[in-house]
């Protein structure tokens, strides 16, 4: 048997003290331990980007980082991004373009979307592509993301004019 | 896929890591970024009986110039190296490898040290380190062992890496005037482990191609030199001079096969990028730049 | 909001001011996924839920001689560890076989395999424990001992006699054999002016979906009453088969579909390893859950697509193509798949080469062969994108034989719009097809002969583009003519129950299923607009045969057409209950009715007469002050399934445009275009997405996706990072056009979209390969078209 490891780390602004296995991934910590299953497992080896969430401020692969590596660390899920009204305009643009269909990729792709806008206020069509590049989604082809990052990016440029 | 269960320490120092590894011996792997070792813990396709999370080390972190040599702590994310200043002015190889490494999410933990220490053959890092003449600085409790990167990928997912020690830096010599470099690599999609790559940095003497150093990744069992394409490049470059450089290729490089190319493919496309690197290092493309797939 | 402006079909019904129909609202269910809290069976907990891992046979085929689970069983958490002999005891085994096809013959599958493992992944014992870490500890600690035997790996040697028989009860390995002669093939073929031919050769694929298959069942002791969450597009098909299969009613039987992360008919088939959860949680008398982890999708997630096809075409001097032939081969796994069985995509090879086409001579060999890898079932498009690569590759090949442009050779050779109804060859019903309508339109969007120029151009420098037509026709909303009329039960109609609660919001209870296509949001659109009301209103309620009317679900894209027709006419009778109702509150006459917006309205003048909140408040509150003998039902439901034709047909044409790199062999695709026709359209921008996203899955195939093999039946390339899916960068952007041919078998029109991106994708994307290539003299027909492939091809290693 090997010995749960005492983790604090905030989770969606909230504080959280838990005892982990050390190889518990931190999607399957969030989503089983802190019943916050917006984070969604596809492959467990980093390829698909169905996991992605904030870590300190950059995104990550969730199921390639243990939970006991979380300790101090500030994590923030879909589910807080959606609370704090962040993303609000990214989730207007994915839901009028219909750039989700069954919604499993929708939260990693919500968060490497809005990853790249804030790095890149102006991206083109082919740099939106190659952000996202790392996130597989099986229903619309790609092409309604694009859009709606697309529109998102003018909205937020035009906003700060 | 659940990881097979593991125990796991915190090394707050790299003296406090190497007594630790040699304490576990080979039960032990280090946790840097874990982007390459959790697939495999994941998968199972390892299960170590202690994991030594080194990734709270600042000491091994950061990117210095220093009199003329860039030091490159291992700890360095990938992330971190594709905006560092430092490697844009110094070593522009690095800065356009980067991009082609996996995807954002990965590069915001992956380290270089992770990743040269695991010697993935068709990973980017290990062939730049080659084609920049690094040497690579590793730290035991025996102290401290200097190596050139052409003496550390020794195999197939080996290096020359013992059991109880870690790679801490990796130092090579900054841009000089003169200089150029060459990466490119062919993948099926962005982000994807290349089929074949090509890292090259060069010195031109007026209009020849003097110090050539060719790494090519994705072929074989590890990043290779080839010293005898290299070498057929130093003299006035005439199209019958990069086919014996290309022909040369078969000297230095053992292509594999497997489900994405056989190792003729790999071959002919190794020699597309040679021909594509001359033309590159002495600015004159001779057809327009594609990219990959 | 993105609302475009309604595709008028002539029906005054629909063309209302407020009708929804043909308008891209967005979805009302999207909410809960844009913000991580959707539920889907994969997230769902539920008390003393035991998780299950699968011991897998590493063998592609083996006999099992011994299980021995002493050691698994002192792992902490382990709570069972049972066999396929155990589970037998509860759950029988099935057969995959239809009886209208013809001698399609198959094994009795278990649960879990019994005595011999038949493909390297098939389960041989199953693990229950607290967490899926522990049961994945103890499936390692599980000594099996097995017998390795000669696994049959390669279909074109499938059925020599020194290859061994894998069933020897059925005598050879051949599952199923189809035979088609029509019209007078031989004469036409001797009266040839040019004979093409060319064996097509597709890679075996797979699904995919971002949610792996998960299932969690829940059987109660105390009610009797298994209760299973299964993200299934056909809940109540898995209701009566896990009923009749754990010897149970099928009221006992209740099955859950939640969110679902993609199914593409991945999850519209019968799994053994989701038999057996079902099995476990009986067994064990407490919630079982499994989520396949991704190795596992790809070991044991229906595969398909594993086709060799010869194909031969007679064609004129003046491009009359004037016979088609064809000899597919496919290999299947080692058994048939239950209960739709792996012999329909071989079926439905044979049944659409040629669809689109005049061509009158026809003879078609499809043989259906086992194998020791996989099973193969049916997965988006099914047949159609065999069908179509190889009858739009033998076109363009009659095109380069009579030096006729391929748009010009389709021209002269796809069926006239004006000869309707008509039929095929192979005895398929055509209602009303557009492909000169759609040929013309796709032709514009593409600015075909500026590509032509630009090819030219780019030709002399070196540069290689190409572009590749596909026109196809594709099966939608299907009759019993699928399944049914062979036995399975298989519902082929759909039901909607339609009411209007005390506050005037309305509730609709419908059969179809949704996996993101957009069947809840089109059935409110549906609803709300043959009632009139707002669609905020109306709330959809599905996935749960508890709480819906009996139908088939969501597959073989028959949403729209069938529970889309359900809906509306629910809808429909639900209005003339509340007009009825309003009528007698206010003396006036039903006809004189209407209802607009929140309220019951004057037909001629729009004035407002009465809110619905109010006349709902009457009617169940003071139902009292209403006439004697009159009761108020606020509630219809209506039931439909198409009668006058077994399927509708629905019609495209795509165009692909792309670059071949000849020294490297990488191929760019620039930009794909399609024009399709699938009558009514409900929400264009759900149509145009279902395209899309159906076309990205035929690029994956063109280029991409291939399950691959060794000669020891071992698949060697099951995680996300060798199995190639498509991903952003690589992917065009894709322009959609329609034509509308309603169908008018229904009152609204609509005909099925889901799959006819898949259908064509990568037909044109061979083509324009082939194209591009022009120059080299070189002719692939082969996908993926991998770089080794072009490099091969062009002599380059």
């Amino acid at each position: 048997m090997t010995t749960a490891v005492p983790i604090t780390l905030t989770v969606n602004g909230e504080a959280v003290e838990a005892r982990v296995n050390p190889h518990t991934h931190l999607a399957d910590f969030l989503r089983d331990t802190l019943g916050l299953t917006g984070t969604h497992i596809g492959c467990e080896h980093g390829v698909c980007g169905a996991c992605t969430l904030r870590l300190d401020g950059v995104i990550v692969r969730s199921c390639l980082v243990l939970a006991v590596q979380t300790d101090k660390a500030r994590v923030e899920t879909i589910e807080g991004l959606s609370d704090s009204g962040e993303i609000a305009d990214l989730q207007t643009a994915f839901r009028d373009r219909n750039a989700l269909q069954c919604g499993y990729c929708t939260p990693g792709m919500l968060i490497a979307a809005d990853d790249l806008l804030r790095r890149n206020s102006a991206p083109s069509r082919d740099e939106i592509r190659e952000h996202l590049s790392g996130n597989y989604c099986r229903c619309t082809g790609y092409q309604a993301i694009v859009d709606a990052v697309e529109v998102t990016a003018r909205s937020r440029s035009g906003a700060k004019a | 896929m659940k990881a097979a269960a593991f125990d796991y320490v915190r090394a707050t120092g790299v003296e406090e890591a190497v007594k630790l590894l040699a304490m576990h011996g080979g039960g032990a792997k280090l946790l840097a970024g874990g982007q390459s070792l959790l697939p495999a813990l994941n998968l199972r396709l390892m299960a170590p009986e202690v994991l030594i999370d080194i990734g709270g080390i600042a000491s091994l972190r950061g990117v210095h110039i220093d009199g003329g040599t860039m030091k490159i702590g291992a700890l360095t994310r990938h992330a971190d190296l594709l905006v560092s200043p430092e490697i844009a002015a110094h070593a522009p190889l690095l800065a356009k490898a980067m991009p082609h490494i996996a995807h954002p999410a990965i590069r915001n933990r992956g380290t270089i040290g992770g990743s040269l220490a695991h010697a993935d053959p068709a990973s980017e890092l290990p062939a730049c380190v080659l084609a920049l003449g690094a040497t690579l600085v590793l730290h035991s409790s025996r102290g401290e062992r200097r190596i050139a990167a052409r003496d550390f990928f020794t195999g197939l997912y080996q290096t020359a890496l013992e059991a109880d020690e870690l790679l801490a830096r990796i130092e090579f010599p900054a841009l000089q005037s003169g200089e150029r470099v060459y990466f490119r690599e062919f993948a099926r999609r962005m982000g994807d482990y290349a089929i074949v790559g090509l890292a090259a940095q060069a010195k031109l003497e007026g209009d020849r191609i003097g110090t050539l150093r060719l790494a090519y990744f994705g072929i074989g069992e590890r990043a290779t030199l080839c010293p005898a394409a290299a070498g057929i490049l130093a003299q006035p470059i005439t199209p019958n001079v990069v086919a014996d450089a290309q022909a040369a290729l078969s000297r230095d490089l053992q292509p594999h096969n497997d489900h994405q190319a056989s190792s003729a493919t790999r071959l002919h496309l190794a020699r597309v990028l040679l021909a594509r690197c001359v033309d590159d290092l002495l600015g004159r493309p001779a057809l327009p730049e594609r990219r990959s797939a | 909001m993105s609302d475009t402006p309604p595709i008028r079909t002539g029906l005054s019904a629909l063309d209302r001011p407020n009708s929804y129909i043909g308008r891209s609202v967005p979805r009302p269910n999207l909410g809960r996924l844009l913000q991580g809290r959707g539920q889907y069976v994969s997230d769902m907990v539920l008390p003393r839920m035991g998780h299950v891992a699968f011991v897998r046979s590493p063998h592609a085929h083996a006999r099992i001689l011994s299980i021995d689970s002493t050691e698994a069983r002192r792992l902490p958490g382990v709570l069972a560890i049972v066999t396929g002999a155990e589970l037998a005891k509860v759950c029988t085994p099935w057969v995959g076989v239809l009886t209208h096809l013809k001698g399609l013959k198959s094994a009795p599958q278990n649960a879990i395999a019994v005595d011999r493992a038949c493909w390297q992944g098939e389960a041989v014992a199953a693990v229950v424990a607290t967490s899926r870490a522990a049961a994945e500890d103890a499936a390692e600690r599980v000594q099996v001992e097995y017998e390795e035997l000669e696994p049959v790996v390669d279909m074109t040697t499938a059925l020599d006699a020194a290859t061994p028989v894998i069933h020897p009860d059925l005598g050879d390995n051949l599952a199923f054999e189809r035979k088609l002669d029509a019209g007078a093939v031989d004469a036409a073929f001797a009266e040839a002016d040019h004979v093409v031919e060319a064996e097509f050769v597709f890679g075996r694929h797979t699904g995919v979906t971002l949610e792996p298959r998960s299932i969690l069942a829940d059987w109660n002791p105390g009610e009797e009453r298994l209760t299973v969450y299964q993200g299934t597009q056909a809940p109540h098909m898995m209701q009566n088969i896990i009923a009749k299969h754990l010897g149970l009613e099928e009221a006992q039987v209740r099955v859950v579909c939640k969110d679902v992360g993609g199914s593409f008919g991945i999850k519209v088939h019968v799994y053994a390893d989701e038999m057996a959860v079902a099995a476990l949680s009986k067994l064990l008398r407490r919630p079982v859950k499994f989520v396949a982890d991704r190795l596992e999708s790809f070991n044991t997630d229906i595969h398909a697509r594993d086709h060799r096809c010869k194909g031969r075409a007679a064609v004129k001097a003046d491009a009359t193509i004037t016979a088609f032939e064809i000899d597919d081969l496919t290999g299947i796994g080692p058994y048939s798949v239950y209960p739709r069985t792996s012999a329909i995509e071989a079926n439905q090879v044979v049944n659409l080469v040629g669809g689109p086409y005049t061509t009158p001579n026809y003879r078609a060999r499809a043989r259906v062969v086992f194998q020791n890898k996989n099973v193969t079932c049916q997965y988006r498009a099914v047949g159609h994108p065999i069908a179509c690569s190889v009858t739009e590759g033998l076109v363009d090949l009659c095109a380069k034989a009579t030096g006729i442009d391929p748009a010009e050779i389709r021209r002269r050779n796809l069926i006239r719009d004006d000869a309707y109804p008509c039929a095929s060859p192979s005895g398929l019903r055509f209602e009303a097809l557009s492909h000169h309508a759609a040929l013309d339109k796709l032709l514009g969007m593409m600015d075909y002969p500026a590509l032509r120029a630009e090819q030219a151009a780019l030709r002399e420098r070196g540069i290689y583009r190409g572009i590749g037509l596909a026109s196809f026709i594709e099966v939608t909303n299907p009759s019993p003519a699928f399944y049914g009329i062979g036995g399975a039960r298989i519902s082929s109609q759909d039901g909607v129950a339609v009411r209007m609660d005390a506050t005037g919001a309305v509730i609709c209870h419908t059969s179809i299923t949704e996996q993101g296509q957009g069947s809840e949001a089109i059935t409110a659109q549906v609803v709300a607009s043959a009632l009139g009301v707002p669609m905020a209103r109306v709330r959809v309620i599905l996935g749960d045969t508890d709480n819906t009317p009996y139908g088939g679900g969501t597959w073989a894209s028959r949403g729209a057409g069938i529970g889309g027709e359900a809906a509306w006419q629910a809808g429909r009778l639900l209005r003339r209950n509340i007009l009825t109702a309003a009528a007698t509150i206010l003396q006036a006459t039903p006809d004189d009715l209407d209802i607009a917006g929140e309220a019951i309205v004057d037909t001629a003048t729009g004035s407002e007469r009465i809110e619905l909140k109010e006349l709902c408040r009457i009617v169940y509150f003071r139902p009292d002050t209403l006439p004697p003998g009159f009761q108020a039902e606020m509630v219809a439901v209506r039931h439909f399934v198409p009668r006058e034709f077994p399927f509708a047909f629905t019609n495209g044409i795509q165009g692909a445009w792309l670059e071949v790199d000849t020294d490297t062999g990488f191929i760019k695709l620039l930009k794909h275009w399609v024009v399709e026709d699938c009558g009514t359209i409900i929400n264009p921008q759900l149509v145009d997405e279902q395209i899309r996203g159906g076309v990205v899955q035929g690029l994956g195939a063109a280029l991409f996706e291939h399950c691959i093999y060794d000669e020891r039946g071992q698949l060697t390339n099951a995680t996300m990072a060798d199995y190639l899916v498509p991903m952003a960068a690589e992917m065009p952007d894709i322009e959609v056009g329609h034509v509308v041919s309603p169908t008018k078998d229904g009152e609204l029109g609509a005909k099925g979209a889901g799959e006819a991106g898949t259908a064509g994708a990568a037909a044109s994307v061979a083509n324009a390969v082939n194209d591009a290539l022009t120059p080299f003299g070189v002719r692939l027909t082969e996908i993926p078209l991998t770089p080794e492939l072009i490099l091969s091809a062009l002599r380059r290693i």
